[in-house]
């Protein structure tokens, strides 16, 4: 068995070299070479962490390591009720975290490759491959992470890398202030993920995944407020926060489309394999947590499925190439919080997994078209299959995969997720069956807006003829197919996307599902509901093509006075945004005005006011100083006098009576 | 041999002119010596109030006259640097007045 600390520490070392030799732009040639090489080893070690564990997944999770810091070790000190508090550092390598592992580091490095050719010629060339190496050290090493503090400080540095190549073209104002926007917002659901592990490990003794984990299996948490369930609820739900910041779900999502405006690698890094994907893989990670409380379950699942159809329907009417496919992860990412308030650790992790390979795939196809036509609209492209066969036929594998459609991998990690909805109990006692009906409707709703705004994108941008000038040069050759070593990873993720199905393939004995799911019950397929979402993926595909593709139906036929208010609604985003932007913000700027006031005016005061005494004072005291000594000895004399006379007259005897005569 | 109308009272009558003259001659004279002169009084009013209570009221004890004996040999000390500094007063303003020395004026 390998060291797994060395698999983190290979794109740690990569990011230590390039700053050290290849940041500046003249000597950042061989940059991504150097984080392609440590990605390579990270991905061989992974593989090789997981292939030791397959045969037996069951077996004790694998675990290193070694006291950080050790404060009043043993409680030795007794000032404190709690003991002492050790802080450590170690790896843990179980089915989830070999698996993640595996699958960060193989989409990270075929980014990368992806990266030399869409990054070419660009001033920060070497910073840019520095930010990434560091991104994928503190995603693999979230991953790899044995406690919860240490997943917390990688969880920051997640949102670090993420702001600085968010903001990687920081000239521009707003990929500047996107970046801000994705560090602050994230930043509100991390505060509650803070408190939640605080309050865990206070109660738990611990920061250890697994001693909390056989603690609150065998019910032995100490809560320090409300009940053990009331607790571990509260507990559940402030994770969830963090995960809720990171994976982008409803109400925290709104940082994730505007996160379009660092490079389109980044984009796909940020989707498929780092950002979003953490909050996901901690919910996974922290399931003993969630399962020990149903109704956190339930508050997961009800906030994934809402998050799915919010964001699909958004998706549906962007113009923009990046932002139909970053509401699409957005929506995507709610099925997979969908799966896991469900109960089962396997599909949201199964469906996260393919999502990787397919959603990195159509970002770097994103990238290959605008790489060629120059702009992110998709109504300003359009015939772009002629010039670009390789791109458009590898972005309709992926487009197809995430509609769902058999035998692609999209199909298989979907109808899992529907399936563990269908059948899951927790959701069932929790909400009734009218209530898990419900969120099964969404799921299915949201397959067919799925598949139409796949199909949408894919027939406005590929299909038919050139709309305008840009289009008519690139048909003129203009725009080029993209380089090979852009097309490569293209191709590769592709054959992912397709074959990705057969992870948890019951023809080949669903090897997933036993891997990840140890002891977890398999959802039984319903037989009708394969059908019901492939016909609705399909009917997807078909409608959009009717209206975007063939122009069969045209759009002014249905542009009816309530479908454009509609329209409308979606498209300014729910007003989401504007509510943010009007309520929640100027709030902040109301109440900080009235803090500014105070501050200047009461606070401020008082300390002016001292001032203004001590002045008047030192003023008025002034005059007694004289200079004149006499004037003083008068003052000591008559002053001694007073208090003579005083005494003499009040009756107070300054030799006691007895000793004045014997 | 003390005679028998002189009394502890009439010692004290003297112990306080003198020490309200010396308080005058601080408080009121202008010239620095006869200010000096003036506490040589008042130290000398206090002496003798130590000596007259010494005397009539506890003669068996000596804390008295080594009381007295101190104050005398202090006075001595503060007349001579009291003296130094009347002498450098007089060099630097050009005058003992003490109401002309008023630098400290606030």
């Amino acid at each position: 068995m390998p060291a797994i600390w060395i698999i983190p520490a290979l794109p740690l070392a990569s990011f230590l070299i390039i700053c050290a030799l290849f940041l500046r732009p003249e000597r950042s040639r061989f940059a991504p070479h150097v984080l392609i090489a440590a990605l390579v080893g990270s991905l061989v070690l992974s593989v090789m962490a997981v292939a030791g564990l397959w045969h037996d997944p069951a077996h004790a999770p694998i675990e290193y390591r070694a006291t950080w810091l050790a404060i009043n070790p043993g409680g030795a000190l007794q000032s404190t009720s709690v003991g002492g508090l050790t802080l450590e550092v170690g790896v843990l390598l179980d089915p989830l975290s070999g698996l993640m592992l595996v699958v960060v580091s193989l989409v990270s490095l075929l980014i990368q490759i992806y990266s030399i050719g869409y990054m070419h010629g660009d001033v920060g060339y070497g910073r840019y491959f520095a930010f990434m190496s560091l991104f994928s050290f503190s995603m693999l090493g979230l991953v790899a992470s044995s406690n919860f503090l240490q997943i917390y400080i990688f969880w920051e540095l997640v949102g670090l890398c993420s702001y600085l190549l968010i903001g990687y073209y920081y000239q521009t104002l707003s990929a500047a202030n996107a970046a801000k926007k994705a560090f602050v917002v994230t930043r509100f659901g991390d505060v509650g993920f803070l408190l939640g592990i605080i309050a865990l490990s206070y109660a738990g003794g611990t920061f250890n995944l697994l001693e909390l984990e056989s603690l609150i299996a065998s019910d032995l948490l100490v809560p320090f407020f409300f009940g053990q369930s009331v607790f571990v609820t509260v507990v559940a739900l402030l994770i969830f926060s963090g995960a809720v910041g990171k994976s982008a779900q409803f109400p925290l999502h709104v940082w994730l489309p505007d996160a379009m405006e660092g490079p389109t690698p980044v984009s796909a890094l940020i989707h498929a394999a780092t950002m979003v994907a953490a909050g996901v893989y901690l919910v996974a990670r922290a399931f003993f947590v969630f399962h020990a409380s149903g109704e956190a379950l339930v508050v997961v699942a009800c906030i994934g499925a809402f998050t799915a159809f919010l964001a699909a329907t958004i998706a549906v009417v962007q113009s923009d190439i990046k932002r139909v496919l970053a509401y699409s992860t957005i929506s995507q990412l709610g099925y997979m919080m969908l799966a896991l308030g469900a109960g089962s650790a396997v599909a949201g992790i199964f469906h996260l997994t393919t999502h990787a390979c397919f959603k990195a795939l159509l970002f770097l196809c994103a990238g290959s078209v605008i790489h060629a036509v120059g702009t992110n609209d998709m109504w300003h492209m359009g015939g772009l299959w002629r010039p670009m066969k390789a791109t458009a036929i590898t972005c309709a594998i992926g487009a197809l995969a995430l509609a769902g459609v058999w035998p692609l991998s999209g199909f298989y990690s979907k109808d899992l997720v529907l399936a563990t909805v269908a059948t899951s109990h927790g959701l069932e006692s929790a909400l009734g069956a009218g209530g898990r009906t419900t969120l099964l409707a969404l799921g299915l709703v949201v397959v067919f807006l799925t598949a139409f705004y796949m199909t949408r994108m894919w027939a406005v941008t590929f299909a038919g003829r050139p709309r305008n000038n840009e289009g008519r040069r690139a048909q003129h050759g203009a725009a080029h197919e993209s380089p090979a070593v852009m097309i490569l990873p293209m191709a590769v993720l592709a054959g992912l996307a397709v074959i990705g199905g057969l992870l948890n393939h019951e023809a080949v004995g669903a090897p997933l599902n036993h891997f990840l799911g140890a002891g977890e019950v398999h959802a039984t397929h319903a037989g009708w509901l394969v059908w019901v979402s492939l016909a609705l993926a399909l009917s997807g595909i078909v409608s959009a093509w009717a209206i975007y593709g063939a122009r069969a139906v045209s759009l002014a036929g249905i542009a009816a006075r309530p479908a454009l208010a509609i329209h409308r609604f979606v498209e300014r985003k729910w007003y989401m945004d504007d509510f943010y932007h009007g309520v929640v913000a100027r709030g902040v700027v109301a109440a900080s005005a009235l803090f500014a006031w105070f501050d200047r005016h009461v606070v401020n005061g008082f300390v002016d006011g001292a001032a203004w005494l001590a002045g008047v004072a030192g003023r008025s005291l002034r005059l007694a100083q004289t200079g004149q000594l006499q004037l003083y000895a008068l003052v000591v004399v008559a002053a001694a006098a007073v208090v003579g006379f005083a005494l003499a007259y009040f009756g107070v005897a300054i030799i006691p009576a007895a000793s004045v005569l014997p | 041999m003390i005679t028998s109308h002189l009394q502890l009272e009439h010692y004290l009558v003297v112990a306080a002119l003198l020490f309200a003259i010396g308080t005058y001659g601080v408080l009121a004279r202008r010239n620095a010596v006869a200010v000096l002169m003036g506490v040589e009084l008042m130290l000398n009013a206090a002496n003798i109030n130590f000596l007259a209570f010494w005397r009539y009221v506890d003669p068996g004890r000596l804390e008295g006259q080594v009381f007295v004996l101190i104050i005398i040999t202090v006075a001595a000390a503060e007349a001579a640097v009291g003296l130094a500094l009347v002498l450098n007063i007089y060099r630097t303003f050009g005058t003992a007045e003490v109401d002309r020395v008023n630098t400290l004026k606030g």
